[in-house]
This record gives structure tokens, sequence and C-alpha cells, in this order.
């Protein structure tokens, strides 16, 4: 509301107005990202980095985006980058730590989730999962129960003889699925394998 | 001021008068009435867990009040909360710590089965990596639900061959 | 008292570190189970005899993937989850998920659902702070201060069950409305309720605020700038104890947070001192919101009638028509119908904004939902202002910052 995309838009060609249901949003190329945030920060007073959440959009390319929401406490008002990132083998974007610290640990977390690389960070660690875990939970293809693997520390896995393993769903998620047809859109299970002592159909 | 169990036990002010019963009796009495316990707070359980601890409801009342921290004088683990698999190694670690005899209580449906989280990261019940003793329902469990549990270990507790395993361990 | 006060004001702390003759080194693991650190979080310590020379918080202990579930969920089968994000204040994330949901469906709520929700909000801040003040108090060797807090939130967990069948996990809003309306007599409990915890909040504010022990442990350690606060997006209570005037209950009002009239407590230096006075304060703000909620709470309805596809039809019509029983057999299954687009949306929660940004791509089911803790920003703070404080200072810095793990790692 009292950011003018035209004036912003001659500084930063590669912003383009992103279609939102409440804020200001813009789409920026990974490469002027850094250059953006340091103008909003000093010259419009978005001083808070509120959020920064990734996004996996699965079979579209550039198939990463990282979303970054922006407040300003003086002007009281919010504002939505989203840039997408470059690669959608390993996806890479510029971090921006430099500008905000908040950034240090939402960009670690995304890098979790989803792997995504924030060029320029100064400890990119998983911070949510444990270290030697394998996957990213958060991309579209990894299941929501969990792929069977190795518990964190070796000498307790030895002792306990447990590991990860994938949660039995028992039939859930328990929800319709989109389909065109009512008798097919019934509430059922998406996964038959009931109990734990039955293996997973794939 | 004597109360019956005492007279089964050993009464001090008594000289003389010896009471026969099982040493097991004796023991289980004696631990069941002080189990300290380790509270490992992990989630929204834990807040219940210190509403139980807390005035209304008093955990005092059955000798429990001594919440140890330490794993080493405490002698029964409460396992209040979501066990991660991050966290099992942790709960491991600290249950290994505790000196026996000593119980494992899993608060909640979280510690007893991995409750309403069927995802990736958490560990689908506590038991997979500790002997657990009493498994209390409830998301989250009720102080009420908490005691009773408790009751039932003390229950356990006493029916437990003390003797035998002391004597085994030597 | 103003020039003893003078004298043990411990300065700066990081000055007063760098005047020490640095020594070898040592490491210290704190937690994940350790009484200090509320829950799961670790902190790995390097100490220089009593003095903290690098810090670096673990967390993830509490990581359930509640992001990855709720790709999963329908929007109302989410709503239990949210309870056992800031599992202190679950009325509150309710309220602040559905806002959310609804602000992606366009949906306007009538005023007494709106103030219904006022009233959860203010009620679960002063629960949250009363156990965090308790808590706080706790870790400074205070113990009846927890005692004191904790009876009274034993009171709010009678109210909560009243209103909603659970003292702890309440889920009890929905996307379009509540789960039902308040019971009778509910408000005249809850006025109760508010009329005696002011001389009950007096006597733990004559127990801590002027104890000179307690002064002496909190003020003056590990004060937070204005711009680092900033810079490392703290919110809520954290922020505004650095004297950062914000409150998006005032900046950007929802569920009619406009209609009332509460001051912002603004905190000056921003040390664990300041925190605590500002959550004191803030309790005492919100008693009067909900004082003035219960005065003018509006009759009507309580769910948006006009959300055919989002809202549940009333038990009774579900019963007796076929038409509302497809549709109720619809939304259940289904999920309620949000429209696509992508909507972010924070609100004040007790310990600082909870924000969920969420992705739609139509249907019952949201596409991504990012949540937006405030305990995850506060905490990141830590490397930062920890190095120079003394290790003595760790659970009153923890306290003061009063964090809960579920929301932090979700
Ligand atoms: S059982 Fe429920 S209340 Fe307890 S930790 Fe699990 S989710 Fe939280």
């Amino acid at each position: 509301m009292t950011l003018s995309f035209e004036t912003l838009a001659k500084q930063f060609d590669s912003l383009t107005q992103r279609p939102s249901s409440d804020y200001d949003a813009f789409n920026v190329d990974a490469d002027q990202l850094v250059a953006l945030c340091e103008h909003l920060r000093d010259k419009e007073g978005f001083s808070l980095l509120v959020d920064v959440a990734g996004i996996d959009w699965n079979d579209q390319s550039p198939r990463f985006s990282v979303a970054y929401h922006l407040y300003s406490v003086i002007k009281q008002c919010y504002v939505r980058l989203v840039c997408a990132c470059v690669g959608d083998e390993s996806p890479e974007v510029p971090s921006i730590v430099s500008v905000w610290p908040a950034a240090n640990w939402h960009e670690r977390e995304t890098y979790d989730m989803f792997g995504i690389h924030f060029k320029g960070h100064p400890d990119l660690r998983r911070i949510l999962m444990w270290d030697d875990y394998k996957y990213h939970p958060l991309r579209k293809e990894f299941p929501l129960a969990g792929i069977e693997d190795e518990l964190p520390a070796a000498d307790v896995r030895e002792r306990v003889d447990a590991n990860v393993i994938a949660a039995p769903m028992m039939g859930g998620p328990f929800y319709a699925q989109a389909a065109d047809h009512m008798s097919q859109r019934e509430p059922s299970a998406a996964d038959q394998s009931w109990a734990e002592s039955n293996p997973k159909r794939d | 001021m004597s109360t019956e169990n005492l007279e089964v036990g050993y009464n001090s002010r008594i000289e003389g008068d010896v009471i026969v019963s099982k040493a097991d009796a004796v023991i289980n009495w004696v631990r069941k009435n002080s189990v300290w316990p380790m509270p490992m707070g992990l989630a929204c359980c834990a807040i219940e867990l210190m509403a139980t601890g807390a005035a209304r409801f008093d955990m005092s009342r059955f000798g429990m009040e001594v919440m140890r921290f330490s794993p080493r004088q405490a002698d029964c683990m409460i396992v209040a909360g979501t066990v991660t698999y991050k966290a099992a190694e942790v709960v491991r670690r600290v249950y290994e710590q505790m000196a026996s005899p000593k119980w494992v209580v899993a608060m909640g449906a979280c510690a007893s089965t991995g409750g309403m989280y069927r995802s990736y990261a958490v560990m689908q019940g506590v038991d997979r990596i500790v002997p657990v003793d009493v498994y209390i329902s409830g998301c989250p469990p009720r102080p009420e639900a908490l005691l009773d549990g408790m009751m039932r270990l003390q229950e356990k507790i006493s029916q437990e061959r003390s003797l035998t395993q002391l004597t085994k361990k030597r | 008292m103003a020039t003893q006060q003078k004298e043990i004001n411990l300065g700066d702390n990081s000055a007063r570190y760098q005047s020490e003759v640095p020594g070898e080194t040592m490491s210290l693991n704190m937690g994940p189970s350790h009484p200090a650190t509320h829950g799961v979080l670790r902190l790995k310590l390097e100490l220089d005899g009593d003095f903290i020379t690098k810090c670096d918080p673990v967390i993830g202990y509490l990581h359930r993937g509640d992001e990855k579930i709720a790709e999963n969920m329908t929007y109302n089968q989410f709503v239990p989850y949210t309870d056992r994000l800031d599992y202190l204040a679950p009325l509150h994330n309710n309220v602040t998920y559905a806002i959310a949901v609804e602000k992606l469906a366009g949906l306007e709520m009538p005023p007494r659902c709106e103030a219904i929700r006022v009233i959860c909000c203010e009620l679960a801040r002063i629960s949250s702070h009363l156990l965090g003040i308790g808590v706080y108090g706790m870790d400074a060797g205070a113990f009846t201060i927890f005692l004191y807090t904790f009876t009274e939130r034993e009171k709010l967990y009678t109210l909560f069950e009243e209103l909603t069948g659970a003292r702890l996990t309440t889920s009890y809003t929905r996307i379009g409305g509540l789960m039902r309306d308040i019971p009778e007599g509910w408000l005249g409990r809850v006025n109760n309720f508010i009329n005696q915890l002011g001389p009950i909040l007096e006597e733990v504010d004559g127990l801590l605020t002027r104890n000179t022990i307690w002064m002496k442990r909190t003020e003056g350690v590990c004060p937070i700038s204005k711009e680092d606060a900033l810079a490392y997006g703290l919110t809520g209570p954290n922020l505004r104890a650095s004297g950062v005037d914000a409150d998006l209950r005032r900046d950007k009002p929802y569920s009619g947070y406009e209609n009332y009239d509460f001051e912002i407590p603004i905190g000056t230096s921003g040390d664990c001192y300041d925190r605590y006075l500002v959550r004191m304060e803030e309790i005492r703000q919100s008693m009067s919101i909900v004082r003035q909620a219960i005065e003018k709470m509006p009759d009507g309805p309580w769910y948006a009638e006009e959300a055919k596809k989002i809202f549940p039809p009333r038990k009774d019509k579900i019963l007796t028509k076929m038409e509302e029983l497809i549709q109720n057999f619809m939304i259940v299954t289904e999920g309620p119908q949000i429209p696509p687009g992508e909507v972010y949306f924070e609100a004040e929660n007790p310990k600082g904004v909870l924000g969920f940004f969420i992705v739609s791509k139509g249907g019952g089911v949201p596409y991504r939902m990012k949540i937006r803790g405030p305990s995850f920003c506060s905490l990141s703070i830590l490397p930062k202002v920890m190095p120079g404080l003394m290790i003595t200072d760790v659970p009153i810095v923890l306290g003061s910052l009063d964090f809960v793990m579920g929301e932090c790692d979700r």
C-alpha cells in the first residue's frame, strides 16, 4: 500500500508483481534479491524479517521458491518477496543473513526441510533434523510417514536395537482425495497397510 | 501415631517387639512410598505434569513430590511428551543413568504410541527404546489420570520380587 | 534505594568480560533435559571460568513435522495440531490459525464470534504469562511464585474446560466460527475470575517486583538493544521490552481489537527485568480487555452463516434436512472449500507473533503451510547475547525470553 511498484521496478528490473490475496507481493530474481532487501530495509523501513518459507512446486520449473515476509514497524505494513531458486536438482538462492541476522535460522530451516542452498550463509547446517539425516522432509516426494533409516546415535542404536521406521498410517490421512466421481471420492484409506505387521504396498 | 503400615515393617519405638514379614513386603513398601520421579518433560504433557505437581493436585500426597532432574537421584522416569527420533537418544541416555530399581511411565498418547503425530520425525512409542511399566492414555492425560497411573505403578512395585532381584544382581 | 540500585547494576556485560584475563575455555552441554531449558532446548556453551564465550543452541528435539502433517489434512483437521504449537496458550493458536484460513477464504466473522475470540485470546495470554512468570521466578529460586501462578492457571483451566471440554488441548475454533457458543453463565464466571486475579497479581507483584534478590539477578542482565531485537526478528513482549512500540493488536487489528481500549507496555533497556515488567503489565491490560469484551458482548450468530461450503450446518438441521446432511458430509470429508491463493497472517500471541503462511491450490487441503513460531526467532538471538554473561545468568535469560519448544521446533 505504501510501496510503489513503479519506483521499485525502475531500480530493480527483474521485479514483477505477484498475485496475492493480502499484501504487496513481488517476484524477484535471485541476483537482485540481496540488493532489494537492503533497499527495503534502509530506504523503506522494513526493519523486521518475520518469515522465510520454502515452497516446493513439485512438477513445475523452477521447482523451488523461497518466500520472504517483511514487516515495517513504522509503516505497519507487510511485503512478500518470492524468489525462485536457481536449479531444480540442487536449488540455490543468495543468503540474506547479511541484511537481517534473523534470516540465519530461517534459512537453516529451509535448507533442512527443502535442501535449498543459501549462497553466502555463514553456517548452513541442519537445524531441526539430526545432522546425518539423508532426506529433506518437506519436499513433495517425501512421504509423510517417513523413510526407514538408522537412529541418530550409533552407541544407543546398538543397545536398543531400534531404528527410524515409517510411521504406521493405519489408513490415514483420512480425507477424500480429489477425483472425478463421487464414488472414488469416498473418504477412504489412502494407504491400506493397516497394521504394522503388514508390509507397505509400494 | 503408628499407622497400620508401620507395624508391618519395623517400629523402632517398640524395642524388642519383632514382627515377622516377608522381606519383599518391607522392601517394596519402602520403595513404593518414596518414588522420586524424573520428569522427562518433552512437550505439552509436561505442562499437565507440572499441574500435577502444583497446588491443586499435589503429587506429594503419594510420596512423589521430589522431582529430580538428575537421573542419578530418580527412581521413575515419567516420559511426558512426544519422543522424536532426535530426542530418543537423550531419553535412552537419561534412562541408562538412572540407578536401579527404576521404572518408566509413558505419559500421554505420544509417549505411548506416537499419538496424533504419525510423521517422519516422531518415534512411534517410547517403548521401542526403554521398557515401559505404565502407559497412561490421554492427550494430555488429566492430572487425575497421571495420579492414577502413578498409583498403578505403586501397586506394581508392591508386587515385585525385590529380594530375588537384589540377590541375583550380586 | 536509588543509590543502592546503581551499585548493584551489573552494567555492560561484554565490557565486564573483556577486562578479565582470558584463560583456557571449557565446553559445557546444557540440556536437552535440564530444568532451566523449559523443554528440550540444548545449549552448547563454551566457558571461560564463569563467563560464557560462545553459545550454540541446538533445537529440533521436538520437531514433529507439523508442516508436513498440515499438507495431508483438511483445514479443520489441523486445528488440534495448532493447540500443540504453543501449548501454554492453545486457545490463541486456534484463533490465529482460524483467522489465517478465513482470511484466505475471504470470510468475515460476526461480532459475537469476534468478541468470544478476543476473550479466548486474552485469557490465553493471561495463562501463558502466568506460567511464564511463575517458571521464570522458579528459575531464580522463587518457588512460591510458581505455586501462586499455577493456582490461578488451574482456575483458568476450569474455565477452559467448561468452554471447550479440555483443559489444555482446546481446539476451540473452526474455520468460519467456533466449536460451540459460550455456555450459559460462563461470562460471569470469567468476570469473577478476573476480579479475584487482581489482588493475587498484586501479591505476586509484592513478592517479586521490588524484591532485592530478584532485582539483583535480573536488572541489567542481558540487555537487548532495539536494533538487535529488530535485526533478529524478536517479537511480542521481548521486542517491546527493548523499547520498540509494536503490537499487532493495535497496529493491524484483527478480530475486532480496534474496539477495545488498552495500553501497550514498553520497556526501556531491554534487560531481563524489563521483560518481566512488560509481562506483568500485559496481564493487567489483558484483564481490562476481557472486562470490556464481557461488557460489550454482542448477541447474534457465532459462526459465519453465509459460508455454505466452509462451516458445517447446525446439528438439528443435519438430522432433519437432506441438503444439510450432504453439505455436512462434504465439509467433513473433503474439508472446507478454500479458494486458491497465498496468504500470510500473523497475530500477537503471548510469546510473540505467530504467523501462518498458507499456499492454497483450492480444495480442502493446503498446498503448503508454513508456521512462523515466535520462540524460534527469540532463541536465534542467543548466540548474539549470551557471550559475556555468567553461567548463572543462563536460566534467567532463558526464563525471561519465555519460549516454548513446541512452536520453536514445530
Ligand atoms: S499426548 Fe498430546 S498433549 Fe501429550 S505430548 Fe502428545 S500431543 Fe502433547
